[in-house]
């Protein structure tokens, strides 16, 4: 890493974010920051609302108050993100039509889209399946188009909404295979997980939440040693159980 | 996406058929259902047709439609049996001019069983009396029909203020001959009916006629064309010729020529002053 | 009993003659309600869709209004029809009165809201699966709801076919605007109330066969395309 080139709309810097919903403050006064290039995991208990910021973070919901900033300040959400949640989406559709259809969102047809099409599926293994209909694919098989869909957008973000935690051990793995292929590409990274494990496997930054609050946003390796907050540490000890 | 194809194609034949019909000269003809259903335009309107090559489209309601049609303009003739509401329609400007052109009959159709006694006389207030004095089920059209404008009448004549002697035995259907028919058969009721309908009616069940001939069963028709400084799109000169025809020798000899059955349905009688 | 076997033997006759009047009211009723269902589509598949997926003041009231819609009586609908038609009418000039076009107008009005309620709903509950992930991909509106409506082309085929049983079914709006006119604008349901009128039983019923034979073998064949497509799209 080290790297000094900076990066269209990077970092996200949020600042005294709320989200409120009905009469419930379900994120309160959040400032965060990700970094570019680097993988940042949310983590936290269930209800703290790591899925609600991943969704402001990618412009997907809107604060009720406080400012979200990318890189040099515009005020619209940069163009190139991508997401992935935790069932994958998919159109009644060949495999490689889902990307094609991702691509002609963003502009991209013909020949350039075919290209990025095949390259995409390649790299995540379903060359085989081009053609198959989407939802005849296997939970894992799913997953990973999902995955080739982002990557034929090449996004400079990608954001992932526990993305593995309807898979099997051997799907876990070939998805966390296609996010560190991101990371090496110099995607940013942005991921929730309930898996400690996973978490430990790939993070370099946890923002870490309690009750609609980020707690804490430390480097990885100093988190899971010794974490800065209370409720950091009892989160940690729970994983023990 | 076949199916779209297939849509598409019937489409475009609708649209060709209107075309096509639009090529020969048609009018349109406001009439009753009882006269379509006599069958008398099947009889007559190829013949005209064939020496005219002027196709005839008939809409066949209940007089008060029909004359509703002819006054809104969207016929160019009218061709009904109610003599006081064509006049009435007339003097409100909705016609040129009304031409007699046949009359047929009316006949009372009843149940074999005959309740009332009716069967066999020659005189229709006097069954009337009879039917309202005994309370036997009786069915009226009850529309704005030339037959139900001819029911009331009679009743009149047989010195009977329907509106007031009706009760539960005298069933108001609000429809046409042939399904006011369908329901007499069902409650082996008298009913008024033009022969040609019953002529043609099948469904009978036990009812036949109980009484006939009486001159005042006889129901004029007269044919009118709609008034075209009132409705400017009528086709003047074609329904002319329709009305023409039906008053020429021509024409009242081919309805004269209509049988069921072997009897004649319809008499014509253009020129008298009915 | 006497009267329904006979009607299987008048039907059986005039299907076997291939009876010149009977193929041409089946061909009008066929044309003029798969008209009429293909102009629906065209207005109704979008409308469904934009209010299924739109947000804008007065979105719950036009769903009540759709829904309510869709039990419009066909006899109400072709006096309104009739009347917009009518030479006396503002349509007047046309001359669309008693005329296949004014039955397809007619049945289209009728089944319109039909198509799009039902349209309404499917996209709605898909909307609810896809909001999320289109957002993401920054689909438009516009985009979204051609994707949507795409995506549930197979559901919406069965409103479709909803939308031309409708039409295929009913005889008071083609009545009134119509006229029933012999050889112009009579189709099946009008020969059949006409032959039930005059008492002729046995033909009007044998008509009847005819046409529930036409729209279940149309439903059948739906049917088997729908299948073979879940098989090949899934």
């Amino acid at each position: 890493m080290g790297d000094v080139e900076t990066v269209a709309g990077l970092p996200i810097i949020a600042t005294g974010v709320d989200v409120v919903r009905g009469d419930t403050r379900v994120l309160k006064d959040i400032d965060v920051v990700i970094e570019a290039r680097r993988r940042t995991f949310i983590l936290g208990p269930n209800g703290a609302g790591k899925s609600m910021l991943l969704r402001v973070l990618h412009g997907l919901i809107d604060p009720t108050r406080g400012v979200l900033a990318w890189g040099d300040n515009r005020a619209t959400r940069p163009p190139n993100q991508a997401m992935v949640f935790q069932r994958p989406v998919l159109l009644r559709r060949s495999a490689a039509a889902n990307v094609r259809h991702a691509l002609a969102l963003a502009g991209i047809r013909g020949d350039a889209a075919r290209l990025r099409v095949h390259g995409a599926l390649a790299s995540v293994g379903l060359t085989h399946a081009g053609n198959r209909p989407a939802r005849v694919l296997s939970g894992g098989e799913q997953q990973r188009l999902a995955l080739a869909r982002a990557w034929a957008l090449d996004p400079d973000v990608l954001f992932l909404d526990e993305p593995t935690a309807s898979l099997d051990p051997a799907a876990t793995r070939a998805v966390e295979d296609i996010v560190a292929d991101f990371h090496a590409r110099g995607t940013t990274i942005v991921m929730t997980t309930h898996s400690l494990p996973q978490a430990r496997r790939l993070a370099d930054t946890i923002v870490f939440m309690s009750e609609g609050r980020v707690v804490e946003q430390t480097e990885a390796g100093v988190f899971f040693n010794q974490p800065r907050s209370s409720e950091g540490g009892a989160f940690l000890e729970g994983e023990r159980w | 996406m076949r199916g779209w194809i297939t849509n598409i194609v019937l489409a475009l034949g609708v649209l060709g058929a209107a075309a096509a019909l639009a090529q020969q000269p048609f009018i349109v003809v406001a009439s009753t259902t009882s006269t379509e259903q006599s069958g008398l335009f099947g009889h007559l309107l190829p013949a005209f047709e064939k020496d005219t090559g002027i196709s005839v489209r008939v809409v066949a309601v209940g007089t008060g439609q029909a004359l509703d049609i002819g006054r809104r303009g969207d016929a160019d003739v009218v061709f009904v049996h109610d003599k006081a509401a064509e006049l009435e329609w007339l003097a409100a400007g909705n016609g040129v001019k009304r031409y007699p052109v046949m009359y047929n009959d009316f006949v009372l159709i009843g149940p074999k069983a005959d309740p009332a006694r009716v069967a066999g006389g020659k005189d229709i207030a006097v069954a009337l009396q009879k039917i309202a004095a005994a309370k036997a089920p009786f069915v009226s059209r009850a529309d704005k029909s030339g037959t139900y404008s001819a029911e009331l009448r009679l009743w009149k004549d047989a010195g009977i203020d329907i509106a007031t002697a009706k009760g539960p035995w005298y069933r108001e259907t609000g429809s046409g001959m042939g399904p006011a028919l369908n329901t007499s058969a069902g409650l082996d009721a008298y009913i008024l009916s033009d022969r040609g309908t019953w002529l043609n009616f099948h469904n009978r069940g036990n009812l036949t006629i109980v009484v006939e001939g009486d001159k005042r069963l006889f129901n004029q028709y007269g044919v009118m064309l709609v008034n075209p400084e009132k409705h400017p799109n009528v086709k003047k000169e074609l329904g002319q010729r329709f009305i023409d025809w039906l008053v020429s020798p021509r024409g009242q000899e081919a309805i004269a020529s209509y049988k069921i059955g072997g009897e004649q349905l319809f008499f014509p009688n253009a020129g008298s002053d009915s | 009993m006497d009267t329904i076997s006979q009607s299987f033997a008048v039907a059986m006759s005039m299907v076997a003659h291939l009876d010149p009047r009977l193929t041409q009211i089946v061909g009008l009723s066929l044309a003029v309600s798969l008209t009429a269902t293909l102009i629906a589509a065209l207005i109704g598949l979008p409308l469904g869709a934009a209010t299924g997926i739109g947000r804008f003041r007065g979105r719950a009231t036009l769903v009540v209004l759709l829904n309510a819609a869709m039990g419009l009586p066909p006899v109400v609908v072709g006096l309104l029809v009739y009347l917009l038609l009518s030479r006396a009418g503002p349509l007047g000039p046309f001359g669309l009165l008693f005329t296949p076009t004014a039955m397809v107008i007619a049945q289209t009005v009728l089944i319109t809201p039909i198509i799009a309620a039902l349209t309404r709903q499917f996209i709605e509950d898909a909307w609810v699966e896809y909001r999320e992930q289109l957002h993401s991909l920054r689909s438009s509106w516009r985009q979204s709801v051609l994707t949507l409506i795409w995506d549930t082309r197979w559901s919406l085929a069965t409103v479709l076919l909803a939308g031309f049983g409708r039409a295929a079914a009913e005889v008071g709006a083609v009545m009134i605007v119509g006229g029933n006119i012999d050889g112009v604008t009579r189709v099946m349901t009008t020969a059949i109330a006409l032959e039930t009128s005059k008492g002729d039983l046995p033909l009007a019923l044998g008509l009847g066969l005819v046409l529930i034979t036409l729209v279940l073998a149309l439903n059948f064949g739906a049917h088997a395309t729908r299948q073979w497509a879940r098989a090949r799209f899934g």
